[in-house]
């Protein structure tokens, strides 16, 4: 039985190239519940990670940690080469700006339609230099997931598939760079993850953007990863391409993937 | 006897712990919506939105409340005072109710209940479905937006809606003066304004301020840091409408005894 845990701490890839999103040594913990105990990883441009683990292990907190909404206890964590911790709320809002974030639960504004749902961070960044007007853009982002006619419907008035396709729209109105996918496929049927995967090929192969996306879904793995990270006990217990590591036989992973 | 005393300590305990930390969350929060609502850019637009949906849209159940405590406070006294002679006093006597106490804080009492649960369960749920979350990845401070916008609504809201809850509240006293005797609406209203004076209208207006700051503080609070969960939601909710009608109560009485010891009273 192999079980090697690969906490390797990242460096430069062996092209040169600088990790757009590196994270070493990053811990960690809510109380007594420690959640990332020492977790490294680095993301270089135009790679799609999927990170995996078990329930409650701590997956979204490190999206979140990512994006500054959840502060870490130590670690580094460098997005496009700045210190997450060390900037301010306005520099934090510039960054963010680059990165794309889609909510496991949507998180659509209820008081809001979907056209003022979408317009939402184009309106509020407003120091982002927006090519287009934004009614164009609202559209544009809507025909990208094929939900044209839903512009002014209320976010109730959607199913869950269509609410997941909001989300990402909305995620990707200002062409981030990054995109960090919560559990894009969570709580849809065979076939709706299905197509929320084929979109989400579909959209990264357009803007080329470099994803992470959390996912329990084998098959999104499978068919979107370049590499993907196993994460337990608080550490990137083991990575690799799908292919490789469905060779392993490691107890956890054989878990994972005897579907 | 002994084990029965110390579970009652533990309960004592954990209740006045309990107060305490209700204490300082408020107080936190305070300070956090000065820190983050003096600061620009200001949110004019959502504070009007806020205003609208706070103030505007309860005009309704405050005029109809209104309306119905004078008519009943002058059925219910009248009685009394025609029989100690004193039946003309009727509008000067509700005047003073009205405009000194009945308005002000009837107002408030429905807006915590209305407003304060409002605000506290949206919040709430805003929180449990991480839209608080992702408006902080839209590049929004949502304690600017969120809570700032309501806290500057309710406290201007509150002394509008008490001004019109006077207003009306007055028209359902002459409405109640007319039904036993036949007053002429010049009469009831000079009658009135003669006995009101500066010193009833300063204090009780004030206080209104202080009232709708107190209720979404509190909605604010209680929404902003529910716990995850719908049941959280509920408890938010409920909880601020407690805090906040027992605020605005304190506030009552403590600017009474301050306007006591001004001279006002």
């Amino acid at each position: 039985m192999e079980s090697v845990a690969q906490n390797i701490i990242p460096s430069k890839s062996a092209t040169g190239i600088e990790p757009v999103i590196e994270i070493l040594h990053l811990q960690k913990a809510f109380g007594s519940n420690v959640v990332l105990r020492d977790f490294n990883l680095s993301i270089y441009p135009g790679e799609n990670i999927v990170v995996m683990g078990k329930s409650g292990i701590g997956k979204t907190i490190l999206i979140k940690c990512i994006i500054g909404l959840v502060k870490p206890d130590g670690g580094t964590m460098r997005v496009f080469g700045q210190d997450i911790s060390k900037l301010d709320h306005r520099e934090l809002d510039e960054l963010r700006m680059r990165i794309g974030f889609v909510f496991q639960s949507s998180a659509l504004y209820d008081s809001m339609t979907v056209r003022q749902n979408l317009e939402f961070p184009l309106r509020r960044h407003r120091r982002k230099k927006i090519s287009g007007n934004i009614e164009d853009l609202v559209r544009e982002a809507l025909k990208n997931v094929g939900l044209e006619n839903a512009i002014d419907l209320m976010p109730s008035e959607l199913s869950g598939g269509m609410r997941k396709r909001i989300g990402i729209a909305r995620s990707l109105i200002l062409n981030p760079e990054i995109v960090l996918y919560d559990e894009p496929t969570t709580g849809l049927d065979p076939i709706t993850s299905e197509e929320i995967t084929r979109l989400i090929m579909e959209l990264q192969q357009k803007y080329k953007t470099t994803s992470i996306i959390i996912t329990h879904d084998v098959d999104l793995a499978k068919e979107t990863a370049n590499r993907i990270v196993f994460l337990s006990d608080g550490i990137a217990y083991l990575q690799g391409a799908y292919d490789e590591l469905i060779k392993k036989d490691d107890p956890l992973i054989k878990q994972f993937f005897k579907k | 006897m002994a084990a029965e005393l110390n579970k009652r300590k533990t309960l004592f305990s954990k209740g006045l712990d309990s107060f305490f930390e209700g204490c300082a969350e408020l107080a936190g929060f305070t300070a956090q919506v000065f820190k983050e609502g003096i600061k620009p850019p200001y949110e004019f637009r959502e504070i009007l939105s806020q205003c609208y949906e706070i103030g505007i849209k309860s005009f309704i159940l405050v005029g109809v409340t209104a309306f119905i405590l004078g008519l009943v406070l002058v059925m219910q006294s009248r009685p009394t005072m025609v029989e100690f002679g004193a039946g003309s006093f009727l509008p000067a006597m509700s005047s003073i109710s009205i405009v000194r106490e009945i308005g002000p804080l009837v107002t408030a009492l429905i807006c915590a209940g209305k407003i304060g649960s409002g605000i506290s369960a949206e919040l709430g749920s805003m929180k449990v479905t991480e839209q608080i979350d992702a408006m902080e990845v839209s590049g929004t401070n949502p304690f600017k937006y969120l809570v700032a916008t309501r806290i500057t609504a309710t406290t201007l809201m509150i002394p509008i809606l008490t001004v019109y809850a006077d207003c009306i509240s007055l028209m359902g006293a002459f409405t109640g003066s007319n039904i036993k005797d036949q007053v002429n609406i010049h009469f009831f209203f000079n009658r009135v304004f003669e006995a009101l004076a500066y010193k009833d209208i300063v204090p009780s207006f004030t206080k209104t301020f202080f009232f709708g700051f107190a209720i979404g503080l509190v909605g604010c609070t209680k929404g902003y840091n529910s716990k995850k969960g719908t049941e959280g939601v509920g408890k938010a909710a409920n909880a601020s409408v407690v805090i906040a009608m027992l605020s605005v109560i304190v506030i009552d009485m403590v600017v009474t005894q301050i306007s006591s010891m001004l001279g006002y009273l």
